[in-house]
Order: C-alpha cells, then structure tokens, then sequence
C-alpha cells in the first residue's frame, strides 16, 4: 500500500528548505545550498519509495487523501493529493531531475554573492512545481500554478540589476497572467457545470465521474479555456515570446524551469485533467493543431538563433508543440512520455550549455565559440548525447518517444504528421548546427577575453551532466512507457515511421555538417536565405505586433480610461458633492450675523411656525 | 363680568408689548425690560387659568418662573455691566463682533 506520510514529506521537504534558507542561511553559501540539496534529494528518495508501492499491485494503486481547508455554504475547497501513476511518473521526473540541477547550481552559482537567494527561490520553486503534481483538485492546482508562476518570475528576474533580465521576468508574468485569466475562467465554469448546489466540486475524481452528463458545447468551451492555461505555462503559440526572453535568467534555472518542469506542467495538466478535453472533438483538434503550429515555426525561428540558450528555448517550444500535439491525437501518454524523456535530455542540453557559458566566462554567443571539443570534452560528449537524444536518432530516449507521437500522428491526422516531421527534420538541423559550431573545428581568433584560460567544468557540474546523459541514452528502455500504460501494453514501433525520422533526422544531421563542420565566422545561412532571415531574425515580428499593439492601442484605451477616471468621476461626481457641502456652508453662514435680535426674530418665527403645525396637526 | 377670555386677552396684550419690545428697542437694558413683560404677561396666563381651573399647579409654576426671572435679571444686569466696561456702551447693535 502506499504510505501517505511519504507523500506528505516529499511534498513539503523543499518548502522546509526554503523556509531554513530564507529564515537563517541567507548568509552561508555553503549551508543554503546543501540545505536545498537535502530538501529535494528527500522528495527525490520519499518518490522513490513511493514508486515502488505504486507498482506493487497490479493494477497500480492509487491514494487520495483531503483535508478540508475553505468550507462554505456550497463551496468546499480542500488540500490533498492524488497519487496515481502519472502522478509518481511527473514526480520523479520533477524530484529526480530537480536533484540534478540543484547539485549543478551549488557549482555554477558558487561565484554569485547572493546564491543563498537562488536556492531558496529554487526551493521554492521545487515546491510549487510538487505541488501541481500532486493536486487533486483544480483550486489548490491553481495556487500551485500561479506559485511556480511566481517563482519563475523571481529566478527569471533573478540578477535583477540587469535590465533585460527584469523586464524578462515581468514579460514572463504578464503573459501567463493573460493566459491564467483564461484558466481560472475555465475552471469556475466547470465548477458551475458539475452539479447543483453543494454537488459542486473542484476534484478530479468528483468532474471526471460528472463529465459525461454535460452538455458538449460547454464543456468545449470549459476545455478550451482551460487550455489557455496551457498556452501560457507551456509557451504555445501565440504566448510563446515569454520563453525566449526567460532566458535572461541562470542557466540552471533555465534548464529546470523552463525546460524540463515548470513549461510541462502545462503538458501535465492536460494529461491529467484529459477527461474533461477527451469528449470534445474541436477541442482536441484545436490544440492538435496549436501544437504542431508551434512544433513547426518554433524549429524554423532556431535555425536564425546565434545564442546558444535561446537555441534550446526554441528547441524547447518545439518540443512541447510536439506533447501538446500529441495530447490534442488523444495520446496523453505519448505526451507524457515525451514530456519525461525530454526533461532528461533538455535538462542535460542546458545544463551543458551552463557548463560552456561558465567556462567561457560568460559568453553565449555561439559563434564566438567553437574546438570546445577538446577543452571540455565531458561536457561535449554529454551534450552530443542530448542532442542525438533530441535529434530522436536511434537508440537513445528520444527516438522511442518522439516516434511514439509521430506514430499517432501518422495513424490519424496526415497533415499534422508532415508537420511534425518537418519540425523534427528541422530540429536535428539546427541541433547539429549548434552542436558543430559549439564543439566541433577551431576555436575562433581570440578577439574576446580569456579564451586560453577555457577549461572543463568541476566535477559538481559535470556529475549531474553525467547522470542526465546516462538517463537520456537510456531512457528508452527503463519501461516508462510501461508504467505509464499501466496494464495496456504499449503499441509495437511502427516501422515505417521509425524509419522515415530515423532518416530525416540523420538527413538534419549531415546537411547540418555540410554547412557548419568547417569553421565559420558568420552564418552561411545569412546569405542563402536572404529576405527570410530578416524574418527570422525578427522571431516573425510577434514582440514587434504585441508592442504595437500595447502602445498603440491599450495604452491609447489606457490613457483615455484614465482621463475618465479623473474628469468625469473624481472631478464631477465625487468633487461635484464636496463643492455642494462647501458651497452650501459658505452661502449659508451669513445668516449668522452677530445681531442678538436678528436671532430673536428667527426664533420667534421658528416658535409661530411650530405652534401653527401643531394646531393643524392637532 | 371678568372673563377668562378677559384675562387672556390681557396677558396676550402685555406679551405682544414685550414683545415688539425685545426687537426694536436697540439698548440691552430696554430689551430686559421687556423681557420680564414676556414672563409677566406668561405668568398672568398661569395664574388665570389656575383661579379658572381650581388648580394650584398654574400658580406653583408662576412661583418657578419668578425664581428664573430673578436669576435671569442677576446674568442679564452682569452681562450689561460687563458689555459696557468693555464697550462703553450698551446698544444692542454695537455687539456684531460674534459672527462668522
């Protein structure tokens, strides 16, 4: 049987860490990075145990538990988990990749005078992301979302001296705040349509029992509004400007947040709340094509890239248009997969690039790179890994997962296929561009600083990159599928498919080598592609249309809304009835005109009027 | 034949003196003068209605309301005094200084 204590534990162990670090260690390097450590490897280990209970039986057991925790007349709110596979399997990948970067970040921040920060934030952010893991009802999933919302914000923003790094962070806030407005809208809808009176429910197993007794038009509506959750946390198209930008923060924080967990919750959350999306046909079309559009014009913004983060962000977008897609064919476990197999291999993309970027002293532009191969031959090994695992070259994780999407794709929707492919062709294009420019040849003329100083990572760094790399060959064959599937086997590969990706990524990797495999200074590509490029170059033109759109007309609305505001509100309304008091009292105060008889009078009248009301009255 | 009718019509009579008093005479002492007619033409009412009534209640007011008058003639003088050692006069229409 699963034991609840555990879960708890591996709930809260980060937020414990968080509130040590925030409250006592903000002064030790040493013991806030160790105490965040401690708090995550503890998730990590309580998950594990966990795991194994899960999959004791067969079928799986599965552990709910409630405390009640806002109780009204019809509303009760409670706070609980629910463990189920998919539940363990995103855990141990959020805890178990988690462990991996933090023990990274103790090396790559150990020059940052206020890491202590970081690693509670990163704490904090462990927490929040467990949290939407183990939800087991959409209230307490929505604080969690906005929580990692909040803590992605503080780690984007985190050298908030830069300007570019907070503008990034609050981008990134804004944009999913538009997105969750959405979410919460969905949300409150269902809540309304899952029963009358105190029926109502937020839980999972209460909607997914009620869901079939809906009308389906509403619950299209309720699943496209919650897909707009989506949309924002998982960066798709149109909301995706955020995630580049977030690159401004610490690599490792890319690499957790924005790579591996936190842009997946929304993947997540459609797979586990995909009662609601599964009925609806339109729904489920819309999003299928949201992510393929993606997938598609994510690859082709990478290949104009020149820094090597924002590479992988747009590789990341990409990935994620490929699960959404996947979700959208009714695969929820294909997408899961996928989710799980890239979080090893982007957390390891990243990760190398932290390692490159930290040897180079700071430098992220890729062709100011170059014959790293040599000088870090670790990193670049592990990063060839990940990229061949991302390509989906065969055998490692990423062929059996990416394949397993394009399989659903090909079976049901061929132009969503092509799509995809086309993404994936693109992807082992700009991967081996990246790949060759980073590591392979020369390094270029030492124009910039310290290039001779250029050295391997220390082993703090280079073990997590290690133990990724090994998950990211391996992770193909360690049964996620299986477990994920629980009792239903997993289809067998679909050779045709397997085959045609296995080509176009090998086809991605060799025209890539052509163009990049000797040393270049510049971009050949700049040439070829001519007006498009300028195209590419603006990420076609989504933060010029939003600016626009902002100072044109939103803050047109904005400025005339304020002037409303302060003319026609606070002026005449609220000043018009002051001025009547003011007024008033200053006309009427000349009655008071120091003569003791004017007074008599005035009350000898008052008395002659009373006296005349009341014999009337009498 | 003395009527009550009689007796208010009097006390309406030395009232209305009074008042007329009160607001057109300009010095203080004046209007103090015709204020005690004001009480005086009330108690003459008192007492009337009392002897027409047969209740004592109407005179034992009348013994109050001179109580008052006395007191009220004690301020009404001290005030006067006090208004001329500072104003060296008693017109009521000099006091205007207490106004907004």
């Amino acid at each position: 049987m699963v034991n609840p204590q555990l879960v708890w534990i591996a709930f809260f162990a980060p937020l414990v860490a968080c509130i040590l670090i925030t409250f006592f260690l903000l002064k030790s390097k040493l013991l806030s990075s160790l105490t965040a450590i401690a708090g995550i490897l503890t998730s990590f280990v309580c998950s594990c145990l966990v795991f194994t209970q899960i999959f004791q039986s067969n079928p799986p057991n599965e552990l709910q538990q409630s405390l009640s925790w806002i109780h009204f007349d019809a509303l009760t709110i409670n706070f609980g988990f629910l463990m189920n596979p998919l539940a363990i399997m995103m855990l141990l990948v959020v805890t178990g990749v988690g462990s991996a970067i933090f023990i990274y970040s103790r090396g790559y921040m150990e020059e940052d005078p206020s890491s202590p920060r970081f690693f509670a934030y990163l704490s904090l952010f462990a927490f929040s992301m467990i949290g939407i893991v183990l939800s087991n009802n959409f209230i307490q999933l929505f604080m969690f979302w906005e929580l990692v919302g909040l803590s992605s914000y503080l780690l984007i923003g985190f050298w908030y001296a830069k300007p570019s790094a907070a503008d990034a962070g609050v981008k990134a806030f804004i944009v999913n705040r538009l997105s969750d407005f959405g979410f919460l809208c969905g949300i409150i809808l269902l809540w309304s349509l899952s029963g009358v009176g105190a029926n109502r429910s937020f839980q999972f197993t209460d909607l997914a029992a009620v869901i079939p007794g809906i009308d389906p038009h509403l619950l299209t509506i309720t699943a496209l509004l919650l897909f707009c959750g989506v949309i924002g946390k998982s960066a798709q198209i149109p909301l995706h400007v955020w995630l580049i930008d977030a690159m401004e923060g610490p690599t490792p924080v890319s690499a957790l947040i924005h790579a591996a967990t936190m842009v997946a919750a929304g993947i997540y959350l459609l797979a586990r709340t995909f009662f609601v999306f599964e009925p609806s046909m339109t729904a489920l079309t819309f999003i299928a094509y949201t992510g393929a559009i993606t997938a598609l014009m994510a690859a082709i913004l990478a290949v104009a890239e020149n820094d090597i983060k924002r590479i992988l962000a747009y590789s990341t977008l990409s990935q994620l248009g490929l699960m959404v897609m996947a979700l959208g064919l009714k695969g929820p476990m294909q997408g899961m997969y996928h989710l799980t197999t890239h979080a090893f291999f982007k957390a390891l993309l990243f990760l190398g690039a932290g390692s490159v970027i930290y040897g180079l002293h700071h430098e992220q532009n890729i062709w100011k790179m170059g014959g790293l191969l040599k000088k870090m031959p670790i990193t670049a090994i592990t990063f060839l890994v990940g990229t061949l695992a991302l390509c989906g070259i065969p055998p490692l994780s990423g062929f059996w997962s990416k394949d397993g999407i394009l399989a659903l794709a090909y079976e049901n929707n061929t132009v969503l296929y092509v799509i995809a492919a086309a993404a994936s062709g693109l992807t082992a294009f700009y991967m081996g561009r990246l790949f060759f420019v980073v590591f392979w040849g020369n390094a270029p003329v030492a124009h910039g600083k310290n290039h001779h100083e250029t050295h391997e990572s220390p082993a703090v760094m280079t073990l997590p990159l290690i133990f990724l790399a090994i998950l990211s060959a391996i992770g193909g064959y360690i049964g996620i599928p299986h477990y994920l599937f629980s009792q239903q086997e997993p289809e067998a590969l679909n050779m045709t498919v397997a085959a045609i990706s296995s080509i176009i990524a090998v086809l991605g990797l060799v025209f890539a080598f052509m163009l990049y495999g000797k040393r270049n200074t510049q971009d050949p590509l700049i040439a070829k592609l001519g007006g498009f490029y300028t195209a590419l170059q603006n990420k076609f033109y989504f933060d010029a249309v939003y600016t626009w759109y902002v100072d044109q007309v939103q803050q047109r609305v904005a400025i005339f809304l304020s002037q409303f505001e302060k003319e026609i509100i606070v002026r005449l309304c609220i000043g018009g009835i002051t001025n009547l008091a003011r007024n008033g009292g200053k006309t009427l105060r000349y009655l008071q005109s120091g003569l003791v008889q004017f007074y008599a009078l005035i009350f000898i009248l008052g008395a002659v009027i009373l006296f005349l009301f009341l014999s009337k009255t009498l | 034949m003395i009527t009550l009718g009689s007796y208010l019509i009097l006390s309406g009579i030395i009232f209305s003196i009074g008042l007329l008093g009160v607001m057109t005479s300009r010095s203080t002492l004046k209007i103090l003068l015709s204020l005690e007619l004001l009480l005086a033409a009330s108690n003459l009412s008192f007492v009337a209605f009392s002897k027409f009534n047969g209740d004592y209640t109407g005179q034992l007011i009348v013994f109050f309301v001179i109580l008052v008058a006395a007191a009220e003639v004690a301020i009404g003088l001290a005030i006067i005094v006090v208004m001329y050692r500072h104003l060296s006069t008693i017109q009521a229409d000099e006091l205007r200084t207490m106004k907004w």
